[in-house]
């Protein structure tokens, strides 16, 4: 454990912080898993917060102007340099704290929002750089499997067999015919000293991340798996279901690296069977018997790498 | 008042930022500015400059750091050239948009291909319709000179657009000039501390960069166009206070030997001074040749430009840059369109030249003034004219 955690007692549901940085009305989908992550790692960084955000779906529900749905200071610029702008304003801080123009002894968390999209693909040099060079600030990637905001087109982390517009399934494809990219990995091999993965279904967890993320001195990494039921043809109600059901399947596996080490924070012990999962979303409707079975080998395989990795708490 | 020192201009560059007492600078190095930013880290490296040094992994991330760094409060400083500018692109629109007054020093290199690391300015004129203020500076002294008046235009709450100053690759940025260096507290009385109205605070939380819906869109483009040419008269009158604190004296547009002149020569950047020796020898075999320097850019003094070409019978307007089937070079289409509505107008030759580091003598100024002359006479054939180049 890191001693900056020592004094955190961690969010349960009786200390949970009324604050609610993200003003509810924005324009988000009914049932969107990214607003709901969204809100909730604010909820834990609280009101003492500067918020870079990627161009995606949250920096356009939030701010179509004069309505802005941030009551903390919030900077957008581009799609792919959420992570360079997030070490300008961190860099700016710590020169403005040590020539006295800003507070010393006040905490300020720097956080960086972005999608899979802005994250793993064309912001992956930008975070890669602001992660080697060691800021202290927490990047957030709100991972949906997909570029929603311009319509449902396959990034690298869209799963291996979904259906997107830029990966539609026909003679010669059956959807996505790459493997999700594994970005908590490449983050940490920068040898960071957190990284996280999270998912609103599990709000407390999430918070209690996010938190551990920011109390980190230096660059933390979580990747939030947000369910978008638009972008996956589900239910708005089916968001949580399908997010426990990601985690449940061992899918999308719950885990902390800490400097370096792997915990894994939800062992799976009796996983339930992918297709679950898959047989809900419309996003892989047209998979067949053996897609299916080749995903599951590699799920299994990919949590018992996983398992080698970790110990578990 | 400092001592006139040599100096190579980059450094002195260098040191008149750390005089500016920047707070942050987020860069990353491409000949020929690399000496702007690798004495600068050791400024800091060394403790004469208390900034943070942010040494980012491209230029598009020294562009995105540097909007985080002023929207934050902190005045910041980038440098770049060519293939790096090229990469800011897309983020140098966002900067004036925001009203973020980052200052950029451009050192001048021509964009590949064929890979030039040498002078022209083809990386800037790409960037003409940026939104940034943008000088070109002769020497090595108004190089230094201009880094001051950037940050101190650029901040002003009047004012609120980040600035480039641009220098040329190797021919003035890798130069030794003497340079004066002013004393400290003349730049502290020049400078004041940068403290913009809006920045990311969490006692005072604002959005920026928000979405522009189209109700409002041309709305936000309308006020930041007035917002920049209000800009013009913020420029001018911290040129005159630059002359009462340093003691010289900065138009948007230099003049040299134009009364009674029907040829002028029209140039920006370092070439002017060969420019110049090239219209003394001409005035001494008795041509009424003289030249038109414009020193500001961005935005464009319109009427001090008119003014400057008045009586001229024919400009030849020398571009560093090519704009490929246009109907000139950058510098003349915008000459030729500020001249247009002008009654009794000169007449504009335009002549592309030093592309790439290719030399321009003082022999090659005289020719070109000798074809303007020629072609009072007898109408050029084609819009412009690549000059000096090998058949
Ligand atoms: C340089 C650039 N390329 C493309 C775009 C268009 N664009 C805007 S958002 C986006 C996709 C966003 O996807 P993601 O990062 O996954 O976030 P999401 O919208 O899914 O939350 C794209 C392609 C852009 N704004 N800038
Ligand atoms: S498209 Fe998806 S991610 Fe975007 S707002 Fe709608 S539900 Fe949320």
């Amino acid at each position: 454990m890191r001693k900056e955690w020592a004094k955190f007692k961690g969010f349960s549901a009786k200390n949970l912080p009324k604050e609610e940085p993200l003003a509810p009305g924005h324009r988000a989908c009914q049932g969107c898993g990214e607003v709901l992550a969204l809100r909730l790692a604010l909820k834990a960084l609280g009101l003492n917060v500067i918020a870079v955000s990627a161009t995606g779906c949250m920096e356009i529900i939030s701010s179509p102007f004069p309505y802005t749905s941030w009551r903390v200071p919030w900077l957008h610029v581009a799609f792919e340099n959420a992570a360079a702008v997030a070490s300008g304003v961190e860099a700016a801080l710590k020169a403005l704290k040590r020539k006295g123009r800003f507070p010393k002894n006040r905490r300020v968390d720097v956080v960086a929002f972005a999608g899979d999209g802005g994250t793993a693909d064309i912001g992956l040099q930008a975070l890669s750089g602001a992660l080697e060079r060691g800021h202290d600030f927490v990047y957030i990637c709100l991972d949906n499997e997909a570029y929603m905001n311009t319509g449902v087109q396959r990034s690298s982390c869209t799963p291996y067999g979904a259906m997107t517009t830029t990966s539609p399934p026909g003679a010669r494809s059956f959807g996505q015919m790459t493997w999700k990219k594994n970005v908590p990995a490449i983050a940490a091999a920068h040898n960071i000293p957190y990284v996280a993965t999270a998912t609103p279904a599990y709000f407390l967890d999430l918070m209690n991340k996010v938190k551990k993320a920011a109390l980190v001195d230096g660059p933390a990494y979580v990747h939030i798996y947000s369910p978008c039921p638009t972008g996956w043809g589900t239910k708005g109600e089916d968001s949580i279901t399908l997010a426990k059901l990601a985690v449940e399947t061992r899918i999308f596996p719950l885990y902390e690296v800490i400097d370096g080490k792997y915990y894994l924070t939800r062992k799976v012990t009796k996983p339930k069977p992918v297709e679950e999962y898959l047989k809900r979303q419309r996003r892989f409707r047209h998979l067949t018997e053996a897609q299916i079975r080749e995903i599951q080998e590699r799920v299994d395989a990919e949590y018992e790498r996983l398992l080698k990795l970790a110990e578990c708490l | 008042m400092g001592k006139r020192i040599a100096k190579e201009v980059s450094i002195a560059v260098a040191e008149a930022v750390k005089q500016c007492k920047v707070d942050v600078i987020a860069a990353y190095p491409i000949t020929p500015q690399t000496h702007i930013v690798e004495h600068l880290s050791e400024l800091v490296a060394n403790g004469e400059l208390d900034a943070e040094y942010i040494t980012v992994e491209s230029e598009h991330s020294a562009m995105s750091a540097c909007l985080g760094s002023v929207a934050t409060g902190a005045r910041t400083f980038t440098s770049t050239s060519s293939q790096g500018l090229a990469l800011m692109h897309e983020i140098l629109f966002i900067a004036p948009a925001l009203r973020l007054p980052v200052v950029m020093v451009v050192a001048n290199r021509a964009l590949s291909a064929p890979i030039s690391i040498w002078n022209d300015h083809g990386d800037i004129m790409a960037e003409r319709d940026i939104g940034w203020i943008q000088t070109f500076a002769e020497n090595g002294q108004e190089a230094v000179d201009l880094v001051y008046h950037a940050f101190r235009v650029a901040e002003d709450r009047r004012v609120m657009f980040p600035a480039i100053v641009n220098i040329d690759g190797f021919t003035l940025s890798h130069m030794i000039e003497p340079i004066e260096l002013p004393d400290q507290e003349q730049v502290d009385q020049y400078l004041p501390p940068f403290k913009p109205r809006y920045k990311l605070d969490p006692r005072k939380p604002i959005s920026m960069g928000p979405v522009g819906i189209p109700e409002i869109y041309m709305e936000a483009k309308k006020a930041q166009d007035e917002a920049f040419k209000n800009a013009y008269k913020v420029i001018v009158k911290a040129w005159d206070e630059f002359e009462k604190v340093f003691g010289r004296r900065y138009h948007p547009i230099e003049t040299y030997r134009m009364e009674d002149a029907e040829v002028a020569l029209l140039i920006m950047g370092s070439l002017a001074e060969t420019a110049m020796t090239a219209v003394d020898r001409m005035r001494e075999a008795g041509k009424r040749v003289g030249l038109v320097r414009i020193r500001l850019w961005r935005p464009f003094p319109l009427r001090d430009f008119v003014r400057a070409v008045k009586g001229v019978k024919m400009l030849a307007v020398i571009d560093r840059a090519l704009s490929p089937g246009a109907t000139g070079g950058p510098v003349a289409t915008e000459v030729r369109s500020a001249l247009y509505q002008v009654p009794g107008r000169p007449r504009v030759v335009n002549f592309i030249a030093g592309l790439g580091g290719r030399d321009v003598t003082v022999e090659d100024f005289e020719e070109m003034a000798d074809k303007a002359y020629f072609y009072m006479k007898k109408k050029p054939k084609e819009p412009y004219e690549m000059f000096g180049v090998k058949e």
